[in-house]
């Protein structure tokens, strides 16, 4: 067992750090809001770290503190479950934060809401160790809505820009979609087993499952236990970013990049690949549900990529990869290789988290100016946020031996081992395409950004310089992760070992034998070190990098070339699908011309107009107006005479009676 | 004389019910200085409070008896007597109304400047009706109570009002008068069929025939359905709120329409129990206008105090719904959603009371960037939005998630046209739909740059703000962290009340009928 305090420490420092500074931010000088915060996660990291060398060894703890909500048989406990799965979260959360934490200090120096910024950072921690710590679905869910407040929170930021405020609506909103789903899944969770406990329900899905329960809706029929998986997988496509709740994330850069890296890249965002992880006991019992996490992960995975291809705001580039990555580790749930998609959740945290922090390096240093095509040649002002942003590059492209290159490879050994149909087919050309997509907008990317040509304006130029060291030290940090994080899973942590025993994730995630793609990929011999030499990601990788580097290092006038020979797909993917015009006239302006006529034709026109002023009552209120006189006095003596009228008619029918 | 359950032994309703008109008498006839009539009214509210403190500190939740019971014959000659006493139901709506009254006055207190006297003694009178309509256990009691709060309701509204304060009162006065007449109606139907009394608890256990419990059902429904209110009787609410003043808005929204959801509780799932099962399909589609319509109508508003009024009608929505579900949870849900929306909706209003004291209009695009000059103003009206759209840790979401887990569990109850999971599917629809209001609005006034010159000079809140801010800051996280104290206190009641709205009263009916029709042939 695990010591409850040092357990309760982790979430609990953050917590407190981040009341004392939001509280009394406005009283305490920069220095000492960020010590007070970044202390705390570091703190808590180091416990993290802790507490998973302990779990490497075997422990876990499981346990209820309180009890939040109770009437009958609706139980709503805190309590906390740590296993395998919770203990690489906790770490992968509490290290990426204590990297911002130290990062942010130097980014946002100086800001008015300096403070204000670690309050809600820490908090932020503080939730989604919640998340990943809870034993119930209904911690979960606390975390959950609780990341995607401080989400909102650090959109908006900065407020005074108009765009930042609509960001962190419309990221809000299409979250509460999410949380809709996520919501109904819950109380049909809480329907089907009558309590919300992780093990609890886990223990009863198999009854479920032989019972085979159904529900209807109109003429459409489902068993219970897909219900229950298509809900929750609504809440994860909303916290992940995943076609067609995407549209958030990529707007969510209007935030601060310290924010896009810890919150929109590396955790929040995959919130929703850990609960299908944490839900594989039921996930696992619905070819329906799993069937649709591959699919819209495999849509967002390719979709996102396309995009990326043409953005040309160094954020949005990294952004639309965000959501594509997602939808590989979904693709991973999707084939049961669950494992895998936590893997790669793990290293996708260190090595984006990195891209986002030195983008924001380079970001910093051309003053605000995000688009790629104003800079170019930062090489020589940048030495490390160069050297860690093409580790970042080169771990995001899946080259071996830096960690994207691990964990996307087996994400594909997954998909290509698992016999799904045309499901499996589309799939593996989707993670395959995709493959050489990130390769290419990534180094396009990078080398728009740090060779090419120097675009960068003349004013801007006196600035140029490599950041303080408060901000390269949290970059190489994450550049140690992204390099070792790979290979430390697969040759230390043994993840992609069938044998469970031998496995670290062991028993945290449940697959059926017949599911287990790792065992087939172990049947296949995938281990052999020179295996990437004869798998086509690795080919398809190294030649989205050749063509970056031909097209924007040698033959510099083809890309304009190119996007003039296809400029209706180069404007369809400029565009974005057109995703937002298309919910724009779809949903709100719908929504709002409903509403409008809703109030001025059902609550004005007929209600009002038509029986109120209407009928008899219309009548009255006439000879109210006519007699002008009609002032507070008059209310008075009719409320009088209403009384007085009352006891009359009282008294009358009484006597009557 | 019957026995009457009063641990405490002193007549303490009676006392929390007159103490505001005592110091209303007592304000009347020997206070004549401004600043002095402020300060006694508060401290006669804040008396009441803590006296009503000691109703839940004495108050026993393991039995849903009636507690700190009170019996004295009024109008012998009708057998209608003064009778008071709470339980679980009952008690925690006392609790708010003292609450809320007390951060009323203080609310008010720079705020209106005409009248002051008239106004603090108006507050002081409504609250004596309030707390007598939650504590009456005799229907005509009850009805006067409920009769006699419109008065300073009325004048709150069209004296100290808005712009179109007459056309407000006089809406509001209609529509309620029409609702008030058909309960009056059946309060007197009752008291012939069941052997003239009024007495509330004889009436739950009088056994009326269907026929009856329909007409005195639907009698019961247009009273409480404007009340609510409950759409399409819902127009006058936000007319109503927006000419009424601050403090006026308060009330209104958090006590007055939980009048209307616990007379549902007190009178219509009670002594009508087969009707209240026959008209459920009738609330449900009601309810989820509520939630929809309303929440698109309220999310068009540019009115600041007219969208969080149309944002009560869909809360409510939810109450009405979770009230007709007879589960556990999700009238435990409604209940606790009353008095969350007490809190949550009241502070709402407050915020807007105190952007309005600054820049005297309610139109949102009047606003903008209000937080560059009001940030503690932001961060609590962004708590508070929070709330409205009921995120977890506020009080909101336990009330919203137990109504919508009772109704997704209620078809284990009863079969209705179309599975019950489906209706609360249909109603968490509001997840969404709160969100998309709630946060347009702060987005429109609280962020932003700041552009307008009037609101550069709007300075922060006061500590007197402040102040009344902070009791509903900690109830609101308190309640929505911690609910189980009130929980506990709702539990033992709900149980007694969902075994009498799920045990017919036909049988029974029918067995009285016959022995009458016995006695009739005797007779003969």
């Amino acid at each position: 067992m695990l010591n409850t305090t040092e357990l309760l420490a982790i979430p609990a420092l953050p917590l407190i750090a981040s009341l004392i500074v939001g509280l009394f931010g406005w009283a305490l000088k920069e220095k000492l809001s960020h010590s007070i915060t970044t202390g705390s996660v570091i703190i808590s990291a180091l416990l993290s770290v802790h507490i998973f060398i302990q779990v490497l060894g075997g422990a876990s703890f499981y346990g209820n503190f309180w009890t939040w909500m109770l009437s009958d048989t609706f139980v709503v406990p805190v309590g906390m479950m740590i296993d395998q799965l919770t203990a690489i979260m906790m770490i992968t959360v509490t290290i990426v934060s204590a990297c911002v934490h130290i990062y942010t200090i130097g980014y946002m120096h100086g800001d008015p809401g300096y403070s204000r910024f670690f309050a809600y950072i820490s908090g932020f921690t503080f939730s989604m160790l919640v998340l990943v710590m809870g034993n119930n679905f209904f911690t979960l869910f606390f975390g959950w809505e609780a990341v995607g407040l401080v989400s909102y929170l650090l959109i908006g930021f900065w407020f005074k820009r108009e765009s930042a405020n609509f960001a962190a609506l419309k990221a809000f909103i299409v979250n509460r979609i999410g949380d809709f789903g996520f919501m109904v899944g819950i109380l049909a969770i809480w329907y089907y087993f009558g309590t919300f406990d992780y093990r609890e329900v886990f223990d009863q899905v198999p009854a479920l499952v032989a019972q085979g329960e159904t529900l209807h809706f109109l003429s459409w029929e489902m068993s219970a236990i897909t219900f229950i998986c298509l809900a929750l997988f609504v809440g994860a496509m909303g916290k992940s970013g995943q076609v067609p709740l995407h549209v958030w994330l990529p707007d969510s850069m209007e935030g601060p990049t310290p924010i896009s890296a810890l919150i929109h890249a590396a955790t929040m965002v995959t919130a929703g690949v850990f609960m299908v992880a944490r839900c594989s006991p039921m996930f696992e019992y619905s070819e329906t549900a799993l069937a649709a996490v591959i699919i819209v992960g495999a849509v967002t995975a390719w979709m996102c990529a396309t995009i990326g291809l043409v953005q040309n705001d160094i954020k949005r580039v990294i952004a639309y990869s965000t959501c594509s990555q997602l939808g590989y580790m979904f693709v991973a749930c999707g084939v049961s290789a669950y494992s895998v998609g936590i893997f790669h959740l793990m290293t996708h945290a260190y090595f984006k988290a990195l891209l986002f922090l030195a983008a924001g390096s380079v970001i910093h240093a051309v003053l605000a100016e995000q688009d790629i095509r104003k800079m170019g040649q930062l090489k020589k002002y940048m030495p490390i946020t160069y050297i860690t942003m093409l580790i970042a590059a080169l771990a995001l492209s899946g080259v071996p031996p830096f960690a994207g290159f691990w964990s996307k490879d087996l994400i594909i050994e997954a998909v290509a081992v698992r016999e799904l149909g045309w499901i499996g087919d589309f799939a593996y050309f989707a993670v395959l395409s995709g493959v050489f997509m990130t390769a290419f907008y990534t180094f396009r990317m990078f080398f728009l950004t740090f060779h090419n040509s120097d675009r960068v304006p003349a004013k801007v130029k006196p600035h140029l310089h490599e950041s303080p060291k408060v901000i390269t030290i949290p970059l190489v940090l994450l550049a140690i992760g992204a390099l070792f994080s790979g290979a430390w899973g697969v040759l230390g942590l043994d993840i992609a070992n069938p044998n469970a025993a031998q496995n670290f994730f062991c028993s945290s995630m449940f697959v059926l034998p017949e599911h287990n793609p790792l065992i087939l990929i172990a049947e296949e011999g995938h281990h052999a070190w020179y295996h990437f030499l004869f798998s086509a990601p690795f080919w398809l990788s190294l030649s989205g990098i050749g063509l970056a580097y031909a097209m924007y290092l040698r033959e510099t006038d083809m890309p304009a070339k190119l996007a003039a020979a296809v400029k209706p797909v180069y404007t369809f993917l400029l565009n974005k699908w057109y995703w937002d015009e298309l919910y724009a006239k779809t949903l709100m302006r719908p929504a709002q011309i409903l509403g409008r006529w809703l109030w001025q034709q059902g609550d004005l026109a007929m209600i009002d107009k038509g029986m109120i002023h209407g009928g008899v009552v219309g009548s009255v209120l006439a000879g109210m107006q006519r007699m002008r006189a009609a002032q507070t006095g008059y209310v008075y003596h009719y409320a009088f005479a209403m009384i007085i009228g009352v006891f009359a008619a009282l008294t009358y029918l009484v006597l009557k009676g | 004389m019957m026995e009457l359950n009063n641990v405490l032994g002193f007549p303490i309703l009676t006392w929390s019910i007159f103490l505001p008109t005592l110091g209303a008498l007592f304000i009347w006839l020997f206070i004549r200085n401004e600043s002095a009539v402020r300060w006694a009214t508060l401290g006669v509210t804040v008396v009441t409070f803590l006296l009503t403190l000691l109703l839940w500190k004495y108050f026993d939740n393991s039995t849903a008896h009636m507690q700190f019971e009170e019996f004295h014959p009024w109008i012998e000659a009708f057998n209608v007597n003064y009778r008071l006493g709470i339980d679980g139901i009952s008690m925690p709506f006392i609790l708010l109304t003292s609450l809320l009254t007390v951060i009323c006055i203080v609310s008010a207190w720079d705020c209106i400047k005409t009248r002051v006297k008239e106004y603090m003694l108006a507050f002081l009178i409504l609250e004596t009706t309030l707390i007598g309509v939650f504590a009456s256990l005799d229907a005509i009691l009850f009805y006067f109570f409920w009769e006699a709060m419109l008065i300073p309701m009325f004048l709150i509204i069209g004296v100290w009002g808005g712009k179109n304060r007459v056309y407000a009162t006089i809406k509001f006065f209609l529509y309620t008068l029409g609702g008030s007449v058909l309960m009056l109606v059946a309060l007197l139907a009752m008291y012939f069929k069941a052997g003239h009394t009024f007495d509330i608890q004889a009436l739950m256990a009088y056994p009326f025939d269907f026929d009856w419990q329909f007409w005195i059902w639907i009698g019961f429904f247009v009273a409480f359905a404007v009340k609510v209110p409950m759409w399409p009787v819902h127009t006058w609410l936000p007319d109503a709120h927006t000419e009424a003043p601050t403090a006026g808005s308060v009330i209104l929204a958090g006590i007055l329409l939980k009048m209307g959801a616990y007379g549902f509780l007190r009178f219509s799932l009670p002594i009508c129990p087969d009707a209240s099962q026959y008209f459920v399909p009738f609330i449900v589609v009601l309810s989820l206008v509520a939630v929809v319509y309303i929440s698109l109508v309220a999310m068009m508003q540019t009115d600041m105090k007219r969208l969080i009024a149309y944002s009560s009608i869909a809360h409510m929505g939810f109450v009405t719904l979770g009230t007709f579900m007879f589960t556990q949870q999700a009238l435990e849900g409604a209940i606790f959603g009353m008095i969350s929306h007490g809190f949550v909706a009241a502070a709402l209003f407050l915020c807007v009371g105190v952007l309005y004291d600054r820049m005297h209009t309610r139109e949102i695009g009047d606003y903008g960037g209000v937080a560059n000059v009001m940030p503690v103003f932001a961060a609590v009206m962004l708590l508070f939005c929070m709330a409205n759209v009921a995120l977890p840790g506020a009080s909101a979401f336990v009330a919203e998630i137990m109504v919508l887990a009772g109704t997704f569990s209620a078809d284990q109850l009863y079969e209705m046209v179309i599975s019950s999971k489906w209706v609360a599917v249909m109603a968490a629809i509001s997840v969404v739909l709160s969100a998309c209001y709630t946060l347009w609005m702060y987005k429109r006034v609280v962020m932003g740059d700041l552009v307008k010159d009037k609101v550069k000079a709007m300075p922060d809140m006061s500590m007197r703000e402040l102040g009344f801010f902070a009791p509903l800051i900690v109830l609101v996280l308190w309640l929505g962290l911690y609910p189980l104290p009130v929980l506990d206190v709702i539990h033992v009641s709900v149980t007694h009340l969902i075994e009498q709205a799920t045990t017919t009263k036909l049988h029974a009916a029918q067995a009285l009928a016959q022995a009458e029709m016995l006695q009739h042939a005797v007779i003969h």
